[in-house]
């Protein structure tokens, strides 16, 4: 039969082999899939694979879809690297995305460009703050940061819907749901023109190399995943684990902020019921499917971008409904779990033993 | 009097989804498995059920059908986290994320479509009884179901061979081994049942609770299924008691809102959530508390061998 046998040391031609073999086994799922509906596989791989990088324009929709994966999975690293699990970037995001947006409507004719400073220091400080509810209750009460950060992304959502239907929404709106339009001046800035990049993607890659940085080259970095990894040596050595909770939840809190902020002011433009579109859920499989390395997570938020334009796209050329970003996201995580079995575990043929 | 016992019985039948997808995570973990895909599973479940009921008629074959439908991705959590030892809490995020995004592209079509008429279940003469018969006695068999689970529970827990090897499993793997027992089928087998009651509890929601499919309709449930086996320290009647506690809660804010409570409905639909992070507060402030009672080797991988 066969067994699995522990490596002496993780492989390291699998840690990078595995997402790619991960990936295949998708693609191969879907293949299936399209031949099950009836659709043309080899359109329905253009859609995901190709379409979304086709032309300058399409580029730039996947960054704009991009930036906020990344972000919030740089964050989403952090914890899960010591240990923290935190789940609920989603209502990290929505609370950021609520507190820069009412910094936005405050946004007059005589107001400067540099409104656009305190709308992205909201959002920081609502995901943080939103983070720090988490933090707190597993420090003094010990409670499951797991459950408690899934929990406050429901309350989250529901203080997103009472503020749109109640005190921020637009008087003129036709009584919909949703704010005033922001101001013009408050819009993050673009790249460049014909396109809805904006400086948040420059951000998310900064925001990249600033983990590297932090995980590999200072202390404490180093010290914040030694508790991840054995708690024991990290309170021999002195480190902290309290330390480490708050920091990677107000860390990881942060970057969902900034992400909500920058989706809001950036290709939103106002608050309505759908700003959560599932971006704080996707940026847990970017963060594992990168291996929570910085570099590892700029590929597979890009993978993971496209995943969502395909979705789109098979919604209005194939006919396929655009929750199919659900299914190949959820494969795609599988898989990769599967496939780093091989990373630990060498696969063998034994025969069952006799005794 | 009567808009109390109509309370009372909403609460229960709120309270049952929670209590049969809570009794069913409990099983999982007495084996020393997490699994966090129960929000997943009861959604896929849901529409399973929904599903086979519109097509059949039958309530019975909805609910084994999404019974099948959660151990079927129960076992598939199973072999993942039990045999390729991937991470437990990893491994059952991504049977949720799978489960919503799959539940709602297969969920599609089914959007608009209506259930078979309804039957009202009744137990005579006990129906008749002032304020207890609506309240107690005019429920969905599966009420009463629930509360037979629990006694089997029980008994199949603490009483029974099965139930020691069982608990065995979840407390030290590895003496269960050098015994000669089976560890890892034993857990497959504990996760499979329980994502089969998983899959009832959400079979239950779109057959009997809502009478449809929409997507994402589980709402968090199975995340507070899970919530709840904590909260009861893993014991079988406290789990009822907690999910009629909670079912109470999400019937809270109907009862606010019939009675013309100002407040707005969006901080009634938080109730259950807030309940439930404050009751984990409260109830994990004492660790020590939660050391006794937990299965020792909750979450841990076990591989005969290594």
């Amino acid at each position: 039969m066969l067994a699995l046998e522990q490596r002496p040391e993780p492989s390291r031609l699998w840690s990078v082999a595995s997402p790619v073999l991960a990936l295949v086994i998708t693609v191969i799922i879907g293949v299936l899939l399209f031949l099950a509906l009836g659709k043309d596989p080899v359109r329905g791989l253009q859609v995901f694979f190709w379409e979304p990088i086709r032309s300058p324009y399409a580029l730039g929709e996947l960054m704009v879809k991009t930036t906020p994966l990344l972000l919030i999975a740089l964050g989403l690293a952090v914890c899960f690297r010591s240990n923290v699990w935190n789940i609920g970037a989603e209502g990290q995001f929505v609370i950021g995305a609520v507190l820069a947006g009412a910094v936005a409507l405050t946004a007059t004719k005589d107001t400067t460009r540099w409104i656009v400073v305190p709308i992205l220091f909201a959002g920081v400080i609502g995901g943080m703050a939103w983070a720090a509810i988490t933090a707190l209750l597993r420090d003094r009460f010990n409670a499951n940061e797991i459950l408690v950060s899934l929990m406050l992304v429901y309350v989250a959502q529901q203080v997103l819907i009472y503020l749109v239907f109640g005190p921020l929404k637009d008087p003129a709106g036709y009584n919909f749901p949703q704010s005033k339009t922001f101001e013009a001046v408050t819009q993050i800035p673009r790249l460049m023109h014909g396109s809805r990049m904006t400086i948040g993607l420059p951000i998310a890659l900064a925001g990249a190399a600033a983990l590297w940085v932090f995980l590999f080259r200072t202390r404490a970095g180093f010290a914040q995943q030694v508790g991840g990894l054995a708690p024991a040596a990290a309170r021999y050595a002195g480190f902290s684990s309290r330390r480490a909770l708050w920091l990677a939840l107000l860390t990881s809190g942060g970057a969902a902020g900034l992400a909500g902020a920058l989706e809001v002011a950036g290709p939103l433009g106002q608050l309505t019921p759908y700003v959560p579109q599932g971006y704080g859920f996707a940026a847990i499989i970017v963060a594992f499917v990168g291996r929570l390395h910085p570099v590892g997570m700029v590929f597979s938020a890009l993978l993971m971008s496209m995943f969502y334009i395909g979705g789109e796209l098979a919604q209005s050329r194939l006919g396929l409904p655009s929750s199919l970003t659900g299914v190949f996201q959820g494969l795609l995580l599988f898989s990769l779990l599967a496939c780093d079995t091989l990373m630990i575990y060498r696969v063998r043929w034994k025969r069952p033993a006799s005794s | 009097m009567d808009q109390y016992a109509l309370l009372i019985a909403a609460t229960l039948n709120s309270g049952t989804v929670l209590a049969i997808a809570a009794l069913g995570l409990l099983i999982n973990e007495k084996a020393g498995i997490v699994n966090l895909g129960a929000e997943g599973m009861m959604l896929c479940a849901a529409i399973a059920g929904f599903a086979t009921t519109v097509h059949t008629g039958s309530d019975w074959l909805g609910f084994a059908a999404g019974m099948g439908a959660g151990a079927l991705l129960a076992g598939i959590f199973g072999v993942l986290a039990i045999w390729l030892n991937t991470n437990q809490y990893a491994t059952g995020l991504a049977l949720s994320l799978f489960g919503a995004g799959f539940s709602a592209f297969a969920g599609l079509k089914y959007v608009q479509e209506k259930l078979p008429d309804r039957t009202n279940f009744t137990i005579p003469v006990l129906k008749d009884i002032p304020v207890l018969g609506p309240a107690l006695f005019r429920q969905h068999p599966m009420v009463y179901v629930a509360i037979a689970l629990v006694i089997w529970l029980v008994w199949f827990l603490y009483r029974s061979r099965a139930g020691l090897v069982l608990r065995s499993v979840g407390e030290s793997p590895e003496s269960a081994h050098a015994l000669g027992y089976p560890v890892r089928r034993i857990r497959l087998a504990a996760v499979m049942a329980g994502g089969a009651l998983c899959g009832l509890a959400g079979a239950y929601i779109s057959i009997v609770y809502t009478h449809l499919w929409v997507e994402g309709m589980v709402a968090g449930k199975g995340w507070i299924a899970l919530a709840l086996t904590t909260f009861a320290t893993w014991r079988p009647a406290r789990v009822l008691l907690g999910a009629y506690l909670f079912g109470g809660v999400t019937m809270l804010q109907f009862y606010f809102q019939s009675i013309g409570v100002d407040v707005p409905s969006q901080f009634l639909t938080m109730l259950p959530y807030l309940a439930t992070i404050v009751v984990l507060a409260l109830i994990s402030r004492n660790p020590a508390w939660i050391r006794v009672n937990m299965p020792a080797s909750l979450g841990k991988p076990f591989y005969p061998g290594s």
